[in-house]
Parts: structure tokens; C-alpha cells; sequence
């Protein structure tokens, strides 16, 4: 476990300036930098043979295709069959542009980009909102498409392709070969490793990494899921164009066939033997594929006795094996055997305040009530959940929603958080209409939430969980995040989060894995995470469940200063002792409608509540 | 004579957490054994266990027999039967063939045996023989119940366990339900319900057991345990007072499993 | 164009499209019963049109060896999943269906194909040694992985293609076959020539679609099968065990998949790949469907079967493009405006 960097020691915190423990991290990158000077020496290597060059640099080319399903699918949960369409983008502009129209292959570098992240972008905007395993079908479309558009249009080349590409210049050297080339491809890959870690260690990069079991919180935090995923598949295709650039120019030729499905197909298989969750995996995959491939080639056809694709049978067996017993990739096994320990990440006590999010004139207002609630209904085809309930929270005021399992007050408060459109009714927050807003656009009026069952983002730690409660206070975009230019507000980022961590006394976890937490910690988390997006209304969903007796009031006390500086807080919550004590209010329900409010005394003596709680068949 | 189901220090963790903590508890031939806690106290988790949904560490037993390394539907064959907390119905399946597939062991018995199961199953419920062909999707919430059970009850279970069979009901169904439970331990089927309802449950048991925070709190005939101060108290929550001891030492393990 | 090429193009369409129509509806099944997106159903046509091509030839088909092999792969997976709760009887269960059988199969076929049996037995032969490769490959690559997330059981089943593709290229290599017609009859109804072959698939498909309904709703198997399909836990409590439901949907897609190898084995010349491109036009009918409707998966069929007659007349080189870009639409129609959902992880 790590300790918590020393709030008042500037000192400590310049050593980690950069946003991280020396030691951890460094050691991460050490080793991969020094496998990169080895690489950087292999041509200069006497008497090696051109073949390994050769081999290496298509693993370079495979590599960065890779390192974008990283992002896109190790990362973003989202699953491609459609890379190799987009490495064929980038070939095919540079090999229009430089044989037809006699443009220099680095001016052709920016157009080929270009067409690729357009490509990308339209297909993601039409084929991104499909869920789950709908859009690696709709990539297999696109990506059989593609094949046939290139191989019978007339400006394509048709199936003969395009030849007399010619070869990249550096100050006037022609890399026409091999090892000329060597450095650019792995040049190129090294920069993609940096831009990717550096996007995936940023506001957008946290957007990107809660979009694997994290949408809803996400988006109840502001976050627009939509613009992450087309962000993410947008940087993984840029990568395969960039590959498709250097590919056209190493071939010298291009023709539709590496950009079949099958090519993509060995893209995500890449990817998987490697480790999708990990640029260095994705690296280990493209080399490890490349080799077995080459290796198959010589000897299967001497086995089967003819030509053909026959690694294709070793390449189907491999990946149905490793989704059976090694469904991360080999990545992680590596670093088990080299035990190398998760990265940890230092603090900015004195990075300065973070500034508060804006509010709405309606929010400033120190009247009315903050959240109305009018004749809400919500029916699930003949069932009513929610029977035309009304209540409101004032403002500093901490109100409890009661009832017996299954009355609806989750559903209830999946209506006022905008997780579910109601069927009729009426949501108002600080006077102002949000019925039948998204949790996003709810979010952005100063409302934030906790979970019943705990949504962290599995692959983030705690603080970078409470930090994406900060999303709406921040503003880098990806191209900031990439060349580091958000590093001042990363740290103020980090700073609110580290300060929110403290304020309900888990600074300690803040670099342990969120789900390595016990749950009842996991839901302070959650709180934490709901506190950095600077609130005006709390709404909690059974704080208390897996907490010990300490900690329950020690949340309790919490939550009694967060009234105290004028939070409204609305909780539903089932541990009548920690309801009893906390609320000013309570709202009972029972079949989806109210069946009591007032103070928790008249609610404890009011004969129908303690009807419905106790039951009976009497 | 034994027990016919027992749990033996049984522990669950889901998603992570410990939700059942050394849970033993046993269910003797031809009773009603309740279990009743407030929500989260891990009932489910125990009974989803005890099926074979969820793995679990700790003795199972059934009829004698450890039956902790058999899959669910082996459990079934065994005689164990769990109608869930969300019902599990065939929603698209009209309701006697939601019946018929509970019969669905004994497909190869003939068409005689499956009329007369689906017969004593209608006269138990008549509510399900008037919408035998309605879909179960389109059943209120207590036709629903009553449908899960007598699907259940097809297979001829000799141990029948329910979850939360009052959830979300109106009282008088409930009435109707725990009669038609009360009449299958006529019947010689032991059942184990697991029941938020803490004074229905308690009133048709015979044993009772409060399950807090994963654990056994209080246990005892279920008629001492109704007049027990300390099942209102803790359980139910109005009026409890928990000594202000501040360090809680019911929990004191807690710390272990962090 | 005029009314009768027109309606050549439409009987094309429409008898491509039961062939789609077929897989189309296998895809269906296999999902709703194993959440798994068969891609390799494709692969069974292929094998199915080329194995039946060969023993046309008076040739033993090379798949029999496939078969055996996967039946021994099948029965080694089986027992070491298996092998803390294994009884005698169970291994007895398996040795049966997975080496007895493919055992038997492959000896009939070796005795009976040098003779050139009539056409029936050689169709016969061809269901019997495709049809168990279907539940074979389920044991062997999906059983393992049946707690997966579909998005895994879909990268599973690419995993497959790929080597059952290449392994059609070992068995056929890379010669395309055709076979002979079952009928050369020609009939004349008004302007329009109806051959018989095309009779023939419309009425082996119409037969094959009222006996699949016929399971489903009249049979207590083919009911568990839906019943896994609409609440696999709640199958598991009545007994109906997800591996037993699943092999039974994979034999299914394996004699579905075959019998569209044979049935379109006349029409055009089969090569050991051509079957992915076929069933990924069964897909594009399934997707259509939403991988959940029968009827709706049969209608997009025949529609994506008539789209593709008709690209292939006005736009030959593209009619790929049309056909499998059909679903783009279909697919944004489907998810518009659906609210935020957490997808299924890993």
C-alpha cells in the first residue's frame, strides 16, 4: 500500500512534480525506455540478417494499430473489427496523393491523418451509439465494405492497386529501405506509447477508462459518454492511419488485401495475446503475432503439404485458448514474473483551489426549495413503480426516503437523477424544469449522486474515481492532454480530489485499485466522488449499507456539515437508527406512492408506517 | 431425526465483499424455517448460495450428503427447489408451459403424469388455471409469485425455498400465498423462506433466525422469537437503541476481511 | 429493365434469400439459446457444399477426418472440464456422441462413398458427418467460456472462423466446387422459367421453417430451448441445464448450415471461404431481426436476398457493399434514442 504524500511538504511534492511517485512509475518507464534503446541499436547490429529488420519493422507498423485498440477497446471497453479499414485510409490517401499529384509524402502525412480521423469520425458517428456486441458487427460491415469500394473503384486502382509510391525523404535521403525505415516506424511507435499514456492519464483519459462499467456514473458526472467513445475510436484509427502512412511507403505499393477483415481480425488478435489493457501488451502482441506468423508460414505449408493461410487455423486456436485461460493478454504475466507493482501517484496539497463549477442564477438563490418533486409516475408496461408521487427538499435541509423493499424509491431516484425518463410528473430543480433531463444535463446543475450498487470504475484507483467527480470543473481537451499542457489543472484536479478523500478519511486508500476496497468503503468513495463535482443537493442511495457502527456516524457527522454549509441532501436509506437520527424529513412510500411524511418522531409513531414496515397477515 | 438442509458456517462474498459471514442454520423434515433481516442483511446472497448460483465457502448439506460442488440444476435433482427473488419466469411462455418446463426432469414420465402434476398445481393456485394461457409476462405481481411456486412445486422438491415470496404484494395476497405455503408443509414439503415481512413469516414458522449483517443474531421457535424484544429492536429499527459503545465489537472482524 | 428480368432477378432473390432466410434463422437461435454470435455458421455451408461435391466425385470427403478430430477434442475438453464430478456413465454419454459416432459416420462414409450412392444418401452422409460438428465446436470453444460476456463469446466465435476457414482450405484446398442440380426440370409459369432446383430450396426451406416451429411450440425440448432463451437462470432452477439447451441449438446451426451448403451447392460454385460471405448475409437478415424475432430475420432474408439480386443487375461490382451496408441504417434505427445502458463487461 502506498502512504499518502505529506501534505505540507513542498519538498516532497517537488520531487514528484510531474505527478507521480519517483520510484513506482519511474521503474515502469525505465524498463520499457531501455527496451527502446536496445531496439534503437538492433540495426547497428553487424551481420544481421535484412530479414529481421524487415520483420521488425511490420511489428512496428502492427504495433501502433495495436496501441489504438488499447484506447478503444482494452480502455474503452468498445470492441473493433474495422482497423485495418483505417490503416488502408491513411495508405491510400498518401499513395493517391504522391503518385498522382506529385505531393511530398511528409505534406501527405497531415492529409492522410486527416482523411482517416474524418473517416473515423463519420463512421463512428453513425455506428457508436450501437451497444455492446452491435458494433464489432457493424465494423465487420464496414470493413467488408470498404474491401470491395477500394477494390472496384476506378480511382482506387481497383484490385490491382496502386504502385510507384515513392519512399520517404529526410533532408534529401531517400528511406527506401529497411533499416532507413526502422527508425521512423519505431520512432513513431514511440511517440504513440507517450501520447497514449499521457491521453490516458488526463480529464478525457478518465472519460475514456470509465466508459468499462462506469457509463452511468460517468454521465451522471457530466461526462458526454457519446464525445469519449468517438474520441476514443477517432485517436485508435488516426493510429492505424499513421501505420497505413508508413505501410504505403515501406511497400511502395498498396493494394486492398492487407485491408480486409482478415488483417483486422490479427489487429484484435494482437491485441488480446498481448494484453488490450496495456500499450506495452499491445507492443508484445504485434511482435509476438508478427513472429508466430513468420514462423508458421515456413513450416505449415511443409506440413500440409500445399500453399496457403493456413497460420489462420494456429492464429483461431490461439485466440479462442487465451479468451478460455488468459482473457487479460500475457502482459500482465510478464509483469507478475518481472514483479513489477501498479504505478502510484503523488499530490498537489499546494497545487491551489480548483475553481468552483459555475452556477445558475436559480442555484445561487437562497429561496424556494432546491428539488420539487410533482405527480411523478413511472409504469414498466402494466406495473406502476412510481404512482404520481410528490415531495421537495429544501434548501440545507437533509430529507429521507423510506419505505419497505421493492415501494420504488430506487426508481424514484433514478427519475430525479435522470438515469430513467419518467412517464408523466414533473422534476424541479431550484425552480427550473429537468423533467425528462439526461443524468449529464442534470449533473451540470449542481446535483450529484451516489450508487445502491457501487459504481466505480474498475480499472482506476480511488482518487482517479473522485476525480472524475471534478470533470465538469475542468476543461483540457485530448490535444492539451496529449502534449501535457493540462498538467495545472491536472494537479488542482488531483489536489480537490485528495482534499475531498480526506474530508470523509480515506486520503490513506487514495492510490489502492477502487474495487480492492471493502464495500462500505467504496460507497464513501462514492461520496467523495459526488463532493468533488462542488454540489448544491446531494442525493445518496443507501450510504450506510456496509458500514460498521463507527463508520456510520462518522458519516453521519459528515453528512450534518455538509447541511451545515448548506448542502441539501436526499438519502434513501434502510438502517432506520442512522435515518432516524440524521434526517429533518422523512417521506415514507409504499407501493410506489407516499404513504407518510413528516420528523422522523411522527413518522416513528404513525401506525400505517409501522404497518407497512412490520407486515402481517393478520 | 436430522435435519433435511443444513448450512454450515457458510461464507459468500459477492462482488467482493463478505455478504453471508458464517452463516448455520438447519431446516428439519416437514417445517417451516424462517429467515428474516432487514435489506442487505445477505438473506438472498445465502439462499442464492445455498443453490448453487453463487459459490460460496462452507458445508452444504442436503438429506445427509455434502452437495457443495453440484451445479444448480444437479441441486434440482436433488430435490432442492428456490423460487427467486425476481420470480425467473418465462416471461415470453404462456403460463402452463412455464408449469410444464418445471416438469421438464420428468418430460419422459408421459402425458397422464404431466396432466395430473399440472392438475394438483392448478388446484393449489386456481388463480393460474384462469390465465393458463396468458403469457407470464403480462401476470400482476402476485399471479407471478404464484406461478414461480407452482412451477417450483412441478418438480416434485422436497425442500422449497423462497425468496421474499411478500415482496412488493398487497396484504391480502400476502394472506394467500402464506396459507398456500402453510399447506405445502401439510403436503410434507419443508420449506426454508426467506422473508423481509417479519411478523407474517414469523407467525406461520416454526423456527426462526435473524440474520444482521451477514451473521446469525438471534435465533429460537418462532413464537418466543415474536414476543422478542430485541427481533422489533434490531431488525425492524423504530425505537431500537444499540448501546452507544461506539466501537461495536459485533464487528470487531470486520477488520480481517478489509 | 423490364418486367421479366425483373422477375428473374426477384425469383434469384428470393431463392438466395431462403438460403439466407435459413442461416439467418439458425443465427437466431444460436444466440437467444448461447448468447453467442455464430460466426462460423458460414463455415458449415462450405463444408457442407464441398463434402457433397466430393462424394458426388465417388470421393471419401476429407471432413470425416475433421470430424473425428473435433469429436476427440470435444471428448478430451469434456472430461477435464468435468473431471471433479465425472461418473462412468457420464464418460460412457460421451464416448458415445463424440467418438462412437463421428467413429460410425465416418466408416459408413468411407464404405458407402466410392459406390456413388444415389444423390439422397450422399445428402444424407453430409448432414451426418457436418450436423455434429456444431455441438462439438460448442463443447470445445464456447462451454468454457459460457459465464462470458457476449462480447467475448463474439471474439471466440471470430477465433473459430479463422480456424475452421483454414482448415477448409486444408480439407478442399482452394478449387471451387459446384454439384449437380437435384432436378433439371424447367417449368413455365406465364413469362417466367421456374427451375426445379428452385423448387426444391423453397420447399425444403418452407419444410425446414414449419418444423423448427413445429419444435419450438410444440415440443417440451423445444420449449426449454426458449426458456433458456428468455431467462437462463431461471431454466437453470427448473433443471434445464445452459450446456444441454446449447447443444442442441449447435446442432441445429450445424444441420441448418449444412443443408444450406447443400441446397445452394447447384446454384454457384462453392470454394472453402465462400460460406463466410453467405452467412454473413444471414447475419445482416439477423441483425436486422435484432438477433431476437424469427419472422422478422426470415422477411429481412428474403429482402436482403431480392436487394442483392438487384444490386448485382444495376451495380454488379458494389452489390457487397449494398447488401451488408444495409444494415447500417437498420442498426441506428434500433439504438436511436435508447437511454445510457452499462454494457456487459468482461
Amino acid at each position: 500500500m502506498s502512504t499518502p504524500a505529506p501534505i505540507n511538504n513542498a519538498a516532497a511534492d517537488a520531487i514528484s512534480s510531474d505527478g507521480r511517485a519517483p520510484g513506482g512509475r519511474g521503474l515502469r518507464l525505465v524498463a520499457p525506455l531501455a527496451a527502446l534503446a536496445v531496439c534503437a541499436l538492433i540495426p547497428l547490429v553487424p551481420g544481421l540478417p535484412q530479414f529481421w529488420i524487415t520483420l521488425l519493422n511490420y511489428i512496428g507498423l502492427y504495433a501502433l494499430v495495436a496501441i489504438g485498440l488499447v484506447v478503444l477497446t482494452g480502455v474503452g471497453g468498445m470492441t473493433s473489427f474495422g482497423q485495418a479499414m483505417f490503416v488502408g485510409a491513411g495508405a491510400y490517401t498518401t499513395a493517391i496523393l504522391t503518385t498522382r499529384y506529385g505531393v511530398n509524402p511528409w505534406l501527405a502525412l497531415p492529409a492522410a491523418l486527416a482523411v482517416t480521423g474524418v473517416f473515423a469520425w463519420g463512421v463512428g458517428a453513425v455506428t457508436l451509439r450501437l451497444s455492446g456486441h452491435y458494433l464489432p458487427l457493424a465494423t465487420i460491415a464496414w470493413n467488408i465494405s470498404f474491401f470491395y469500394i477500394v477494390g472496384n473503384l476506378d480511382i482506387f486502382a481497383k484490385f490491382d492497386g496502386i504502385s510507384g509510391i515513392p519512399p520517404i525523404a529526410v533532408g534529401g535521403f531517400a528511406l527506401s529501405d529497411g533499416p532507413s525505415l526502422y527508425y521512423l516506424i519505431w520512432g513513431a511507435v514511440a511517440l504513440a506509447v507517450i501520447a497514449t499514456l499521457n491521453l490516458l492519464d488526463s480529464r478525457v483519459g478518465r472519460a475514456i477508462r470509465a466508459l468499462r462499467g462506469g457509463v452511468v456514473a460517468a454521465e451522471s458526472f457530466g461526462v458526454d459518454t457519446g464525445r469519449a467513445r468517438i474520441l476514443a475510436f477517432v485517436y485508435a484509427a488516426l493510429l492505424a492511419g499513421l501505420s497505413g502512412w508508413l505501410y504505403a511507403h515501406l511497400q511502395r505499393a498498396v493494394n486492398p488485401s492487407p485491408f480486409g477483415l482478415n488483417a483486422s481480425i490479427e489487429y484484435l488478435l494482437m491485441a488480446v495475446v498481448g494484453g488490450a489493457g496495456s500499450v506495452w501488451g499491445a507492443i508484445l502482441g504485434a511482435g509476438l503475432v508478427t513472429i508466430i506468423r513468420d514462423q508458421l508460414q515456413d513450416w505449415l505449408p511443409w506440413l500440409i503439404g500445399a500453399r496457403g493461410n493456413f497460420e489462420a487455423i494456429a492464429f483461431g486456436v490461439i485466440l479462442v485458448l487465451l479468451l478460455q485461460t488468459a482473457r487479460d493478454g500475457l502482459w500482465p504475466h510478464v509483469l507478475r514474473l518481472c514483479n513489477v507493482r501498479p504505478a502510484t501517484r503523488g499530490h498537489h496539497a499546494e497545487a491551489g483551489q480548483l475553481a468552483p463549477r459555475a452556477r445558475s442564477a436559480g442555484e445561487q438563490r437562497a429561496d424556494g426549495p432546491v428539488l420539487a418533486v410533482a405527480d411523478l409516475r413511472k409504469q414498466f408496461g402494466g406495473l406502476v413503480a412510481v404512482n404520481d408521487l410528490s415531495f421537495v427538499v429544501g434548501r440545507g435541509e437533509i430529507v429521507g426516503l423510506i419505505g419497505p423493499n421493492g415501494a420504488g424509491k430506487s426508481t424514484t431516484f433514478d427519475l430525479v437523477t435522470g438515469v430513467t425518463p419518467p412517464t408523466s410528473g414533473d422534476i424541479r430543480y431550484f425552480g427550473e424544469n429537468a423533467t425528462g433531463e439526461r443524468a449529464r444535463v442534470i449533473a451540470r446543475r449542481g446535483v450529484a449522486r451516489t450508487f445502491q450498487h457501487v459504481r466505480l470504475a474498475a480499472g482506476m484507483s480511488v482518487i482517479e474515481n473522485v476525480a472524475l467527480g471534478a470533470h465538469l470543473r475542468g476543461h483540457a481537451g485530448p490535444v492539451g492532454a496529449i502534449l501535457r499542457l493540462d498538467r495545472a489543472e491536472e494537479a488542482r484536479i488531483f489536489a480537490e480530489a485528495h482534499r475531498q478523500l480526506g474530508r470523509v478519511g480515506l486520503a490513506d486508500l487514495a492510490d489502492r485499485p477502487a474495487v480492492s476496497l471493502a464495500l462500505g468503503q467504496q460507497r464513501i468513495v462514492e461520496i467523495a466522488r459526488a463532493l468533488c463535482l462542488d454540489p448544491s443537493m446531494l442525493l445518496l442511495d443507501e450510504p450506510a449499507a456496509g458500514l460498521r457502527h463507527r463508520e456510520k456516524k462518522q458519516l453521519a457527522a459528515l453528512l450534518r456539515q455538509l447541511r451545515g454549509e448548506g448542502l441539501s441532501i436526499l438519502l434513501v436509506e434502510h438502517d432506520m437508527d442512522f435515518v432516524m437520527g440524521l434526517t429533518d424529513r422523512l417521506v415514507v412510500m409504499e407501493f410506489g406512492s407516499r404513504l407518510a411524511e413528516g420528523t422522523p418522531e411522527e413518522i416513528r409513531n404513525n401506525p400505517a408506517v409501522l404497518e407497512a414496515y412490520l407486515g402481517g397477515v393478520a | 431425526m436430522s435435519a433435511l438442509f443444513q448450512l454450515e458456517k457458510l461464507f459468500v462474498a459477492y462482488h467482493g465483499v463478505d455478504a453471508v459471514r458464517g452463516v448455520s442454520l438447519s431446516a428439519p423434515r416437514g417445517a417451516i424455517v424462517s429467515v428474516i433481516g432487514a435489506n442487505g442483511a445477505g438473506k438472498s446472497t445465502m439462499l442464492n448460495a445455498a443453490m448453487g448460483i453463487l459459490p460460496a465457502r462452507g458445508q452444504i448439506i442436503f438429506d445427509g450428503a455434502p452437495i457443495h460442488g453440484l451445479s444448480v440444476e444437479e441441486r434440482f435433482f436433488k430435490g432442492i427447489a428456490l423460487v427467486a427473488e425476481k420470480r425467473e419466469l418465462f416471461a415470453s411462455l404462456p403460463v402452463e408451459d412455464n408449469l410444464a418446463l418445471g416438469r421438464f426432469r420428468f418430460r419422459r414420465e408421459g402425458r397422464a403424469a404431466a396432466h395430473a402434476a399440472l392438475d394438483e398445481v392448478y388446484d393449489l393456485f386456481p388463480r393460474l388455471r384462469e390465465r393458463r394461457r396468458q403469457l407470464a409476462g403480462t401476470l400482476s405481481g402476485g399471479e407471478r409469485q404464484m406461478l414461480a411456486m407452482g412451477r417450483a412445486l412441478m418438480g416434485k422438491p422436497r425442500l422449497l425455498m423462497l425468496d421474499e415470496p411478500s415482496l412488493g404484494l398487497a396484504p391480502l395476497i400476502v394472506r394467500e400465498i402464506f396459507r398456500i405455503v402453510v399447506s405445502l408443509r401439510e403436503r410434507g414439503v419443508s420449506i426454508l423462506l426467506v422473508e423481509q415481512n417479519a411478523r407474517a413469516a414469523l407467525q406461520i414458522s416454526d423456527y426462526g433466525y435473524v440474520l444482521e449483517n451477514g451473521r446469525v443474531s438471534l435465533e429460537g421457535p418462532s413464537a418466543a422469537l415474536q414476543e422478542d424484544a430485541r427481533v422489533a429492536a434490531t431488525y425492524l429499527g423504530f425505537g431500537a437503541h444499540r448501546g452507544d459503545d461506539g466501537d461495536d465489537d459485533a464487528d470487531g472482524d470486520d477488520d480481517a476481511a478489509t | 429493365m423490364d418486367l421479366s428480368i425483373f422477375l428473374i432477378l426477384l425469383q434469384d432473390g428470393v431463392i438466395n434469400g431462403a438460403i439466407y432466410a435459413l442461416l439467418g434463422l439458425s443465427l437466431v437461435l444460436v444466440f437467444t439459446v448461447t448468447r453467442v454470435i455464430f460466426i462460423p455458421q458460414g463455415e458449415f455451408v462450405s463444408f457442407g457444399a464441398l463434402t457433397l461435391a466430393l462424394l458426388e466425385r465417388g470421393q471419401t470427403p476429407a471432413t470425416i477426418w475433421l470430424l473425428l478430430a473435433l469429436g476427440v477434442v470435444s471428448a478430451v475438453a469434456q472430461v477435464w472440464q468435468g473431471r471433479r464430478t465425472l461418473s462412468a456413465r457420464r464418460v460412457l454419454a460421451i464416448a458415445g456422441t463424440d467418438l462412437a459416432l463421428p467413429a460410425a459416420v465416418a466408416a459408413v462414409t468411407m464404405l458407402l462413398a466410392p459406390m456413388k450412392p444415389p444423390v439422397a444418401v450422399q445428402i444424407a452422409l453430409t448432414l451426418a458427418i457436418i450436423t455434429p460438428m456444431g455441438p462439438y465446436i460448442y463443447r470445445m470453444a464456447f462451454q468454457p467460456l459460457a459465464e462470458a460476456s457476449t462480447l467475448v463469446l463474439l471474439i471466440a466465435a471470430i477465433g473459430v472462423h479463422l480456424a475452421l476457414t483454414g482448415l477448409g482450405l486444408v480439407f478442399f484446398g482452394a478449387e471451387g466446387s459446384r454439384t449437380e442440380p437435384f432436378s433439371s426440370a424447367m417449368f413455365e409459369i406465364g413469362s417466367l422459367l421456374v427451375s426445379g432446383q428452385s423448387l426444391w430450396i423453397m420447399g425444403v426451406t418452407a419444410a425446414l421453417v414449419a418444423a423448427l416451429g413445429a419444435f419450438f411450440e410444440l415440443t417440451l425440448t423445444g420449449k426449454a430451448l426458449r426458456a433458456t432463451a428468455v431467462n437462463r437462470l431461471g431454466a437453470r432452477l427448473v433443471g434445464i441445464a445452459p450446456s444441454m439447451s446449447s447443444a442442441i441449438a449447435f446442432t441445429l446451426a450445424g444441420f441448418i448450415g449444412a443443408l444450406s451448403g447443400v441446397l445452394v451447392s447447384p446454384l454457384t460454385t462453392i470454394y472453402y471461404d465462400t460460406g463466410f460471405l453467405i452467412g454473413l448475409k444471414g447475419f445482416v437478415a439477423a441483425i436486422i431481426a435484432g438477433l431476437a424475432s424469427y419472422p422478422i430475420a426470415g422477411a429481412a432474408a428474403i429482402l436482403v436476398g431480392v436487394v442483392e439480386a438487384l444490386a448485382s443487375f444495376w451495380a454488379s461490382s458494389f452489390k457487397e457493399v449494398i447488401v451488408f451496408l444495409i444494415i447500417i441504417p437498420v442498426l441506428l434505427w434500433r439504438t436511436w434514442g435508447a437511454p445510457v445502458v452499462e454494457e456487459d463487461d468482461h
